[in-house]
Order: structure tokens, then C-alpha cells, then sequence
């Protein structure tokens, strides 16, 4: 294992370290691993608060800022954070309109924020709304599973919510539209490669050289399939079909395609015009695009590729001004 | 005869639980590497490490603060599932435990509060490939036995033999529930890793507690 990292136990602790240096303009609690907007808490706003392991940088630090999230909070890798990290997120970012808690759909991190948020409501008057993301297409029956997992959706809804709170939205307004947002997202990912959890040092799962994983999680998970590695084209049909054949998709939509970690944005955009072409077939504008490393998986070379229906509040919110060191326009 | 389980019992079952969690904590990884995302030795282990702390620093003096206060750790600690399934357990237990020492009926119902507490927090059935499938059958196996009129001890012992039943049939269970889940049937064949370390928990039980 080659990694730019010092003790692999020390990992969270010193890029969070980093990245407080880097971003003067964010608050970082050390002691509990929480990444706060500098001027948190805003006064009357409704407060957004997200987190889930580490690995998926720049997700969900990264997207602290004005018009998106006032704090996240950095689990291990690949870990959920814990309730007590939760509970100073909500703390800290309560301007007195309430918290709203997004949570991937993960076992791990769903019962943490929902012992978070029963501590809050037992020891605080703050009130706290969740939204759990379960977007993956690949998890296909989730009668037997614990559900879809969370993954490309979450960076389009931390945005376009985070807008709707900077707006001075009331807490079940902002929570009915984070439950639209989520209905209207699909996505599927594959990948090429493998990722490497530090403390592990060993690489997650073994892919062949000529072997891609189709459906794989950001986790490393298992997918749907495992094939020969086949251009672009086609991976873009592999990933779209399943996505296009979940939902009704019609013209209007943001389109983004993720890269894992471990893909050059050169390839990410060989893929985005693969996708585009088929969503031009198929009658499907692309209302917004974007097309960048944002949720990664470690170093796991892949992308996903993720499709919201798109009406026109939801293009103004995803418009607005964004200030974050992962995401920032209009400002 | 009933024995009364006090902090001194619980001290002995939580710390016996914590060495073989990490003597083992490398079984378990290796469990949930097949099917899961290969942390739950290093996790529980971490937990445990941290209420040996809390024991050996100033540990509540009265068995449901006891039994709170190791909740609290672990859900502070462990993080992933396993954080809030066992801090779970160990909170309703603690607040079924009442004031005082536990006679042989409390013992038995403060472990069926824990397992309905898990049940409540993981949503999970029996049959699922979880913790609850040895988990149940312990409970199950501690209430006939106390029901019976056994010595705690003996009771203890029939519930550690069912939970390793319990565990043992969860190898060809197709999972229903947390990470495994995604693999579907592929999840069949392995050994559930939760089942396996509740199991080591019921079995500390029954080689600390009931004894004196």
C-alpha cells in the first residue's frame, strides 16, 4: 500500500487538520470532528447538517459553506460518524428554525443519526427533521435488503436544500423538499479498480485486470455484476439503462457524473458525452450538468453516473449562490 | 436459591467480554470481511478497550448506572452498527436492571429488554442473519431456565449454548438486514458476525455471572 498519509490511525484527525488550514473561512471542532460554517449558527435559519464515514471527500466537509451545509461530521473511514458528533453539529448550527439531519442509507449511519436525534429532542428544545437518501438503483429488492444506498443523489440534495434554507425556508418546508429531491434521483455507479482503507492496507475486493464491477457502492461494496472492461459507450448504457428503466425521466434534468477517486476528469467527460447522447436519444434534455470527483470512494478508479428530474424550483435552488471548497458559483 | 448480581458481577462478565473480544476481534474482522465491510473486530474491540477505561477509572458504583454508562461508551465508541446495537442493549438493560442488585428473574428480564431494544433499533426479525438470531434464542433459553427454578449459573449456561446454536445456524441464512444484505445470496454461507460476537457475550455471562 503507497499512501501520503502518516499513522493510518491518524488519518481523519490530520486532514481534518488540513483542512482547516486551508479553509480559514470554516470552523473546524477537532475534539469532536465536526466542520462548521464560520459563522455558524445562523440567526433564523434552518440549519443543515450532514456526515457519514470519511473516504468521500470532498463530500461532506468539503460541501460546508454558504448555500449548502453548516456542518458535517467525519466518521472513520468508511465509518458512520457517532451520535455524539451529531448532537455538536446540531448544537452548533441551531439558529432557532431548526436542524435537518441528512443521512445516507447505511444501517450504520441511520441508526446513529436517529440515536442522535432522540438525544436531542430528550436534552435540547431543538427540533430536528431527517431525509435518508437510498437512491442506488443497483440494490435491486429492498423488501430483503436494508434498502437502496445513498450515494450520487445526496451532493445534488445538500445543494438545492442548502439553497432553500439560505432562502429562510421554515424546517418542514426544507424537509418536504429534501423527500422530493430524493424521489426524483436515481443513480448507478461502477468502478475499474479497487479502493484501500488505510487501517486495512489491504485493497477492499479484487477486480481482474480486464474486469470492471458494475453497481458498485462507494464502499467498495459488491455490484450488480462483474464484466469485461468494455469502452465507454457502453459503460455509459450499463449505467444509464437501469436508471432510465427505475424511473420516468422526461425532458429537464440534472445530470451528473461522479467521478470515484481514481478517474481522471478526462475520462469523466468521455463518459458525460456517452451519457448525453443517450439521454438525447431517449428525448431527455440535460437541464444542468455536473461532472467532477465530488463523492469519491478512496482511491477507487469508476464513476456513477446520477439523474434528477429537474422542475424549475429546483434548477433556481440548484442556481443560487454557492460557497463551499468543493462547490462554488454565483457568489 | 437465587444469587444477587451485583456491579462486582458485571465488572467480572464485562471485562472477561472485552478479553475475548480482543483475542478474537481478528475472527470476527475475517467474518465480516465475507459479507460485510471487515471492521466489526476492530470496532468492538475498540468499544470494550474504552469501557475497560471507564472500569478501571471510576465506574458508576450501582449495576444499572453500571450498565448505562457501558451503553454510553459504546455508542460514543463504536460508531458503524454495532455502536448503536450494543449501546442499546446495555442502555434497556440498564433500565430494566431497576435499584440494586439483580436476582435471578431481573437478570433474565433486563437481557430481554436489551433484545427488544436491539429489535426496535435495528428492525430486525429473527431469521434475518443478524445479532438477534442468537441473541433471541439466549433470552429464550434464560427465561425457562430461571422459570424452571435453576441456578442462575445453569441458566446462564443453557443460554450460552443456545446462542451459539443460534449463531452457528445462521451460516446458511441469506442476510436481510445491514451491509450483507447487498449481496443477497451470496451472503449465504457465512457465518453472521454479530451472531458471533453476541454470542461471546452471553457466553462471558455465563463464565462470570451467578457464581458466587
Amino acid at each position: 500500500m503507497k499512501k501520503l498519509i502518516n499513522d493510518p490511525a491518524d488519518v481523519v484527525s490530520d486532514a481534518l487538520r488540513g483542512m482547516a488550514l486551508a479553509h480559514p473561512e470554516l470552523r473546524v471542532d477537532h475534539e469532536n470532528r465536526v466542520v462548521f460554517r464560520g459563522d455558524a449558527p445562523v440567526r433564523g435559519k434552518v440549519g443543515i447538517v450532514s456526515g457519514g464515514g470519511s473516504g468521500h471527500e470532498p463530500m461532506h466537509g468539503g460541501f460546508v459553506g454558504r448555500g449548502m451545509l453548516d456542518a458535517a461530521c467525519a466518521g472513520e473511514v468508511f465509518t458512520s460518524p457517532v451520535p455524539d458528533q451529531m448532537q455538536a453539529a446540531t448544537a452548533g448550527v441551531d439558529g432557532g428554525a431548526g436542524v435537518l439531519h441528512i443521512v445516507k442509507n447505511y444501517t450504520g449511519d441511520v441508526m446513529n443519526f436517529e440515536m442522535a436525534a432522540e438525544l436531542v429532542a430528550a436534552e435540547s428544545g431543538t427540533e430536528v427533521a431527517t431525509v435518508v437518501v437510498d437512491d442506488d438503483v443497483a440494490v435491486t429488492d429492498s423488501l430483503y435488503t436494508a434498502g437502496r444506498r445513498g450515494v450520487g443523489t445526496t451532493v445534488l440534495l445538500e445543494k438545492i436544500v442548502g439553497a432553500a434554507a439560505e432562502e429562510g425556508r421554515p424546517l418542514a418546508e426544507v424537509a418536504d423538499l429534501a423527500k422530493r429531491v430524493d424521489d426524483a434521483g436515481r443513480s448507478m455507479g461502477m468502478a475499474l479498480t479497487s479502493c484501500t482503507v488505510p487501517a486495512a492496507g489491504t485493497p477492499t475486493f479484487e477486480l481482474a485486470d480486464d474486469e470492471m464491477e458494475i453497481g458498485i457502492g462507494i464502499h467498495g461494496e459488491p455490484g450488480r455484476r462483474r464484466v469485461k472492461v468494455a469502452p465507454a459507450r457502453e459503460v455509459a448504457e450499463m449505467l444509464l439503462e437501469p436508471i432510465l428503466s427505475d424511473r420516468d425521466f422526461t425532458d429537464g434534468v440534472i445530470c451528473f457524473v461522479n467521478g470515484m477517486g481514481g478517474t481522471p476528469l478526462i475520462e469523466l467527460y468521455v463518459v458525460h458525452a456517452e451519457v448525453a447522447a443517450i439521454l438525447e436519444r431517449s428525448g431527455i434534455g440535460i437541464a444542468r450538468s455536473l461532472v467532477g470527483p465530488y463523492m469519491t470512494s478512496l482511491e477507487m478508479a469508476g464513476c456513477s453516473v446520477t439523474l434528477l428530474q429537474a422542475d424549475d424550483e429546483l434548477l433556481r435552488l440548484w442556481d443560487a449562490p454557492v460557497v463551499t471548497p468543493g462547490l462554488r458559483w454565483g457568489a | 436459591m437465587s444469587v444477587a448480581v451485583g456491579v462486582d458481577d458485571l465488572t467480572a462478565w464485562l471485562r472477561r467480554f472485552a478479553e475475548v473480544v480482543h483475542e478474537r476481534r481478528d475472527e470476527l474482522t475475517a467474518l465480516d470481511a465475507a459479507i460485510g465491510d471487515a471492521d466489526h473486530g476492530s470496532n468492538m474491540d475498540r468499544g470494550m478497550a474504552a469501557v475497560v477505561a471507564v472500569l478501571d477509572d471510576a465506574p458508576p458504583t450501582d449495576a444499572a448506572g453500571l450498565l448505562k454508562k457501558t451503553g454510553a461508551t459504546l455508542v460514543s465508541k463504536v460508531g458503524g452498527a454495532s455502536g448503536p446495537l450494543y449501546g442499546t442493549l446495555f442502555l434497556r438493560m440498564a433500565g430494566a436492571a431497576g435499584d440494586g442488585d439483580l436476582d435471578d428473574a431481573a437478570v433474565a428480564r433486563a437481557l430481554r429488554a436489551g433484545l427488544e431494544g436491539v429489535l426496535a433499533r435495528g428492525k430486525a426479525e429473527a431469521g434475518d442473519k443478524t445479532m438477534v438470531d442468537a441473541l433471541g434464542p439466549a433470552c429464550d433459553a434464560l427465561d425457562a431456565g430461571v422459570g424452571a427454578g435453576k441456578p442462575l449459573a445453569d441458566a446462564l449456561a443453557a443460554a450460552a449454548e443456545a446462542a451459539a446454536q443460534g449463531r452457528d445456524a445462521t451460516v446458511p441464512l441469506v442476510a436481510r438486514k445491514g451491509r450483507a444484505s447487498y449481496l443477497g445470496e451470496r451472503s449465504a454461507g457465512h457465518m453472521d458476525p454479530g451472531a458471533t460476537s453476541v454470542t461471546m457475550l452471553v457466553e462471558a455471562a455465563a463464565a462470570t455471572m451467578g457464581r458466587s
